[in-house]
């Protein structure tokens, strides 16, 4: 056998998944958006931007995004370093902290609203404090920012955990020798951190940064849940318009626009956090 | 795929029983009572004393309307009498034949059911079945703040916004609730209730002077209404919690309320408008197609459901009320007895205005709901300009008439086949 094709031979399967199950889709996702009963038509895209709910969906799904991201990576870094440091017990905080990985993000939503409803958890200890005399009313679509922050803790709480996961599996990744010499050259653990960790750690965190970030521009259940339509994100406009209201069309084209801003994104994260050829482990 | 296909070997089998054991029964060929514990006490309970014997053979949609339309082509066929909503058998208003000579005796069935049943002709093409609806509901707390001289079972739009704005403020917090939530059914409400009420339309009069007067009626209604009302999908629950004291709901969205704590509330019919008391009734209705076998056989039929015994029997199977007179015995679940009585008030009273689901949208439904709830929230949530929001929302209600052509229906006038104008 060639083993100049060998590789490509051997990522034929995957290639022809992706073609199958993603590539045609999209190809015909494409179709419904733009081509009508009389051939090409921008009507779709038209019917999607008119709406009066288009805007502050994207709105709120980039400023979800731009927010939950970097703080779940700042939270994923710390807990990473303290369990790559832990002498004992090691596996069973590993265990604790990824609890809410196996949840649907559909219960975790409905956590949260149990946490936040009128009569909820968070009232409920509110009036037997003596805080409040009555239950506040906190999802409202009065303050819909109370909603975002709700949105907000239930995704660092349910997703910072599979940034950690990868953070953990790349930092043992990290040879020993690297910190062993600087420690020599004098380096305190933040300064180790930030010369050794941080750079070795680069393709964990361009992949858990790509993963995250796409995941953060599908968010869905988790708003679904807590603020119904109150606080519209592009996937449950996407998903309004197909079963709601049978617009296919329409919905297509809002899946176009979710693909767009996840493609600009990986490139960027790919981009930004390049590791060259031969540089890596 | 797997329940298209359970369907069609249920039709296949359906078919085959229907040609040979049950020759002499009539078919009952139904679009309700659809789940397998309602179809079997439609055939232990409702049906069993039929002489002769009657088949029900519930189906889902598609092979309901499929076996019709076929036979409907074919020009012959095996059903005897055809049960479904209005909205369907108004699909297929020249197959009926004219029931006007089936004697009910001392059965009266409600007279705007019965001119409903005409389909818009001179004949009476089905007879009303039977009904759910949309009733209000009061916790028996909120009945010390009445406005004077305000009968519960006789409320205006206007008595019910001080009402509520009694409650809002005597009791510190709003105690008026409305289904906003997601999966609520406020569109219903302002289909077949408010706009109808103050315009007299569902359709047609949607930017008129009236319906902007509606809206404001609305949006003053809103300011005593719990603002967590945008989460609520069912009324039943934030009535159970004590959060919401009066509400607005369908009757399946109420029932457990009443069947938690049948002491603590009342049902009592939607409040009228300059126009009339506007509801939206969820008709069924019985009807007998032109090629039914034995003709004679299926009028019996159709008399027998509508007897008192048949119609309580019906509410037990399948939770629709009664369409008749019929009196409701006093071991009924206590949901049933509660909002019966509530329903029949609200049917039968003078001025009653039905507002009917919406007829020959097709899988526009969703888009013409949509409509109106657009509507709602940029009016009485973000506060834009009703004749603005009016204007730009009629637009698109208009665009969606004409895309499926569908004629006007119930209170809008007759557009003699005309996609129903949006004025």
């Amino acid at each position: 056998m060639n083993t100049r094709a060998l590789p490509y031979l051997l990522l034929l399967p995957a290639t022809l998944f992706l073609l199958v199950f993603f590539v045609y889709p999209f190809v015909q996702v494409a179709v419904q958006a733009f081509v009508g009963p009389a051939g090409f038509t921008t009507d779709n895209v038209q019917t999607m931007v008119k709406n009066f709910r288009f805007w502050p969906s994207v709105r709120n799904t980039v400023l979800l995004a731009a927010i939950v991201v970097p703080l779940q990576l700042v939270m994923a870094l710390v807990m990473a370093s303290i369990v790559a440091n832990l002498k004992s017990a090691r596996n069973t905080i590993l265990y604790i902290f990824t609890i809410p990985l196996g949840l649907s993000d559909l219960a975790a939503g409905i956590i949260w609203l149990a946490i936040f409803e009128q009569s909820g958890f968070l009232n409920s200890m509110l009036v037997s404090l003596g805080v409040v005399d009555k239950p506040i009313l906190f999802l409202s679509y009065q303050n819909s920012w109370v909603i975002f922050v709700a949105v907000l803790l239930a995704e660092l709480w349910r997703a910072t955990a599979i940034v950690m996961v990868i953070l953990v599996a790349g930092m043992g990744l990290i040879p020993k020798e690297y910190y062993e010499a600087a420690e020599v050259f004098g380096a305190g653990p933040w300064k180790r951190f930030l010369k050794v960790t941080l750079p070795m750690l680069k393709p964990s965190l361009q992949t858990a940064l790509i993963l995250r970030t796409i995941a953060a521009f599908e968010v869905f259940s988790v708003v679904q849940a807590l603020g119904g339509t109150t606080l519209p994100v592009l996937v449950g406009q996407t998903y309004d318009w197909q079963f709601n209201q049978q617009q296919t069309g329409v919905a297509a084209a809002m899946a176009l626009v979710i693909l767009a801003i996840s493609i600009a994104c990986t490139v960027f994260f790919l981009r930004v956090l390049r590791t060259p050829k031969g540089a890596t482990l | 795929m797997r329940r298209n296909l359970v369907a069609l070997a249920g039709a296949a089998l359906a078919l085959v029983m229907a040609t040979n054991a049950v020759e002499a029964q009539v078919l009952f060929w139904a679009n309700q009572a659809v789940p397998v514990e309602e179809a079997q006490k439609m055939r232990d309970n409702v049906l069993k004393n039929f002489p002769g014997g009657a088949d029900f053979q519930p189906q889902d949609p598609g092979p309901f309307i499929t076996r019709i339309q076929a036979e409907e082509q074919a020009g012959s066929g095996t059903i005897g009498v055809v049960g479904a909503l209005h909205g369907d058998l108004a699909s297929f208003t020249k197959d009926w034949i004219d029931l006007s000579d089936i004697d009910l005796g001392a059965v009266k069935p409600s007279p705007a059911f019965m001119q409903l049943g005409k389909l818009g002709t001179s004949e009476q093409k089905y007879l009303p079945w039977m009904q759910a609806n949309y009733v209000m509901v009061a916790n028996k707390q909120a009945l010390q703040y009445l406005p004077q001289g305000a009968d519960i079972n006789d409320l205006t739009y206007d008595q019910l916004i001080d009402w509520a704005k009694a409650m809002a403020e005597k009791t510190g917090s709003p105690k008026f609730g409305f289904p906003a939530g997601p999966k609520g059914l406020k569109h219903r409400f302002f289909q077949g209730f408010l706009l109808p009420a103050y315009t007299g339309s569902e359709v047609s009069k949607f930017r008129s002077a009236d319906a902007a007067t509606a809206w404001g009626k609305f949006k003053e209604l809103w300011q005593y209404t719990n603002p967590a009302s945008t989460n609520y999908d069912f009324m039943q629950e934030p009535l159970l919690t004590g959060d919401v004291w009066v509400a607005f709901d369908h009757i399946a969205r109420l029932g457990t309320a009443f069947n938690q704590k049948p002491d603590d509330f009342v049902a009592f019919p939607a409040p009228k408008g300059p126009k009339g008391r506007a509801f939206m009734p969820v008709l069924a209705g019985l009807a007998i197609p032109k090629w039914a076998p034995d003709v004679a056989k299926a009028k019996e039929l159709v008399k027998y459901m509508m007897q008192p015994e048949q119609q309580v029997a019906t509410l037990l199977a399948t939770t629709f009320f009664p369409v008749t007179d019929a009196a409701l015995p006093a071991d009924l679940p206590a949901a049933a007895r509660a909002l019966g009585p509530a329903v029949t008030a609200q049917t039968s009273s003078p001025d009653a205005l039905p507002a009917l689901l919406p007829v020959g949208l097709g899988d526009k439904g969703g888009q013409f709901n949509q409509v109106y709830i657009d509507t709602f929230e940029r009016i009485v949530l973000n506060n834009e300009d009703i004749k603005t929001v009016l204007d730009s929302e009629a637009d698109t209600l208009r665009q969606i008439m004409i895309d499926t052509k569908a004629p006007c229906w119930l209170p809008d006038a007759d557009s003699n086949g005309q996609p129903c104008p949006v004025e």
